[in-house]
């Protein structure tokens, strides 16, 4: 298909003896909300650390917009237009929400490396600007000067999730954006997520919460003993016996 | 240029913090202008060229000790540069203070006694150095960089007092000397005979002109390190110093940023060494062991980790310890306790004199376990805890940066 923006194709990895990663393949089309489930274990995450070059897989490939994602530093997969939230949020825990926005601005702006030690970074303008709309829009205006550290876990996602958005990504991977929220903030995020999704923003999204999968997701991936054992659209997925007996079946749920 | 990611439906062209901000600067501490830098530097310029006065009743009004805070001030800001504002500790910055020392009794031998020139020779030296050391070290963090960093400085050393020693003069130490080519004051008709101090522009820089041109070059090194503190390169140290996994999912390639780093405090280090060599123009390769090395660690953790004013406390309030403490001898001792009878005066000065004169480094070793354990964020911490208490009740946010305040 010529309107994929990410193919994954016989993706493996192993851990010693473990085979977290078996023969995965996986298309994700230009635009598309495709969702990952899964048991936990599953290699979901582990999935999406080949993506972002955390892990180099042993063996398969990984094609995005055109060209090959493996051999390369998660510095240069980020500036080839993915962006990535983490299980754990990370985030810059001893600056301020507004330091944490602008610099993922910076690195849009100014590419991997530039050294500008004279001019003072607030008052970089269009950074600045961009910074302020992105926290605007993810209602944490109010926070900006605060310290990061000092964030409740909700709120630490929603920052996480504003310093993936604010570089404008054409591929966003979400890795359990709304675990440890509320229901409302839940509610919020996924409101959110699809009106992100009409700005043609694609998002690759792994979620326990079945409630947010189904409403955002237009394509579901599911995932079992590291390798992908359905795919299909929610409602095919919801009524497959396969996905329930994974589920069911799974030690873990 | 810059819209929102969602379809705003809030009005177009307007800024949130247009919409949000009520009137005047709602964004205290955010926005603090560069005004307000140049207060501070205003301020802090003041407060170094007169020390002569307000240092004189504690004992330290005299140039000898003060040129030495001052370029101690310097070795420090700029270690903080690295340590400070990006995390990684380097236990070998004494090698660039060291090189400095050499670069510049180098220009004073081969050049001029213009203390100008030598200083920029040894700048550049050091930085040059500090590329090869760093690009090195910077493989590894953590443990295993400040390994690298102590190796690399040990082998300096080392080097300096072996293969070296056509360049260092070995144990000797390198000094100026009456055959020396010193070309450009020749060509100026100077007599290269006659030994001179270093000068600035036929200023000899001895006594209080050699403390005033140290105290210059250290408001200089402060007012650039204050620009990097608040620039975006420094933003990018802070931020590899609080996340760096999190920097390179964000699409920055970190390495080159903590190089940079490394260099421009390798930099600031042979400023240091080159004014050590024009207040007194003899390099040693002493000046580049590894206690050297600790000494500047601890002058900046003892005034404080990543702050800008902290490290030119630090090395000050140490310098000033060492002066005071490895001055006392039992003599002294003896009289400062002669009130006490003569048994217990006996016994209070076998207590004490372990902590002067050469011992004074256990002094110094107690007052840092003091510090790390009371007050980790070193002098400037106490000191905000001590405006806090004044200011109580006034305000309740800090109008501190983020970065300062912990
Ligand atoms: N770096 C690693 N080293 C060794 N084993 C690992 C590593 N990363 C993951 N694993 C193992 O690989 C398997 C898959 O883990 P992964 O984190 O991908 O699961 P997941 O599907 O994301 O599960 P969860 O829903 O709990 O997040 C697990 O058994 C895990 O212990
Ligand atoms: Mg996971």
């Amino acid at each position: 298909m010529t309107n994929d923006i990410l193919s994954i194709s016989g993706v493996g990895k192993r851990f010693g003896g473990l085979r977290a990663l078996d023969d995965v393949n996986l298309n994700v089309r230009q635009g598309s909300v495709h969702a990952i489930i899964g048991p936990n274990g599953a290699g979901k995450s582990t999935l999406l650390n080949c993506l972002v070059g955390r892990i180099i897989p042993d063996e398969g490939s990984v094609t995005f917009d055109g060209g090959s994602l493996l051999g390369h530093s998660p510095h240069q997969i980020n500036q080839a237009g993915i962006a990535r939230v983490f299980q754990t949020p990370e985030i810059f825990g001893e600056l301020s929400v507004m330091e944490n926005v602008m610099i993922p601005a910076f690195a849009r702006k100014d590419g991997a490396f530039r050294i500008n030690a004279w001019a003072r970074a607030r008052e970089r303008r269009a950074v600045r600007e961009e910074a302020e709309h992105i926290l605007d829009d993810l209602n944490l205006w109010e926070q900006r000067d605060q310290i990061v550290n000092s964030m409740s876990r909700g709120d630490k996602r929603r920052l996480e999730l504003a310093m993936c958005l604010v570089q404008h990504p054409k591929l966003l991977l979400l890795d359990e954006p709304t675990a440890g929220m509320s229901r409302a903030d839940t509610n919020n995020t996924v409101d959110l997520l699809k009106k992100i999704a009409e700005r043609g923003i694609t998002k690759v999204i792994i979620e326990h919460d079945m409630h947010v999968v189904f409403s955002l997701a237009e394509t579901v991936s599911v995932m079992a003993q590291g390798t992908v054992i359905a795919e299909g659209t929610p409602e095919q997925i919801k009524a497959s016996d396969k996905v329930q007996e994974a589920y069911l079946g799974g030690a873990h749920l | 240029m810059s819209e929102s990611v969602l379809t705003s439906e809030k009005g177009i062209g307007r800024s949130p913090a247009e919409r949000h901000r009520p009137k005047g600067d709602g964004m205290r501490g955010f926005m603090s202008s560069s005004r307000s830098d140049y207060v501070i530097l205003a301020i802090f310029a003041l407060a170094v060229l007169t020390m002569p006065v307000w240092l004189a009743p504690i004992g330290a009004g005299y140039p000898d000790i003060l040129q030495k805070f001052a370029i101690f001030g310097i070795f420090a800001l700029g270690f903080n540069i690295l340590f400070g504002f990006s995390g990684y500790l380097s236990f070998g910055h004494a090698a660039f203070l060291g090189t400095g020392s050499y670069a510049a009794v180098w220009m004073f031998k081969l050049l001029s006694m213009n203390a100008l020139i030598a200083v920029v020779f040894a700048i550049v030296v050091a930085g040059i150095f500090a590329l090869l050391i760093g690009y090195v070290s910077l493989r590894r963090s953590g443990i295993y960089f400040s390994i690298l960093t102590l190796a690399f400085a040990q082998m300096s050393y080392n080097l300096a007092y072996s293969v070296l020693t056509p360049i260092t003069n070995g144990e000797t130490g390198l000094q100026t000397s009456r055959s020396d080519p010193r070309i450009l004051d020749t060509m100026m008709g100077a007599d290269p005979h006659i030994l001179r101090t270093p000068d600035f522009f036929g200023i000899a820089l001895q006594g209080w002109p050699g403390f005033y041109f140290c105290a210059i070059l250290l408001i200089l090194a402060f007012f650039v390190t204050m620009r990097i503190k608040n620039s975006t390169f420094g933003l990018m140290l802070f931020a590899i110093k609080s996340n760096q996994n999190r920097m390179n999912y964000t699409g920055f390639s970190t390495r080159p940023y903590l190089l940079a780093a490394f260099v421009i405090s390798g930099m600031y280090a042979g400023l240091a060494g080159g004014l050590l060599a024009v207040t007194d123009p003899l390099a040693g390769a002493d000046r580049m062991q590894w206690t050297a090395s600790g000494e500047v660690v601890l002058m900046t953790i003892l005034g404080g980790v990543g702050t800008l004013l902290g490290p030119v406390i630090g090395a000050a309030v140490m310098k000033y310890l060492e002066q005071i403490f490895s001055s006392f001898n039992e003599g002294f001792l003896h009289r400062s306790f002669d009130f006490l009878p003569t048994g217990l005066q006996d016994f209070v000065v076998t207590i004490v004199s372990p902590f002067v004169g050469e011992g004074w480094h256990l002094t110094l070793g107690l007052l840092f376990m003091i510090v790390v354990i009371f007050l980790p964020g070193g002098i400037m911490e106490g000191i905000a805890h001590l405006t806090r208490r004044f200011r109580k009740g006034e305000t309740g946010g800090s109008g501190q940066t983020a970065r300062t305040g912990h």
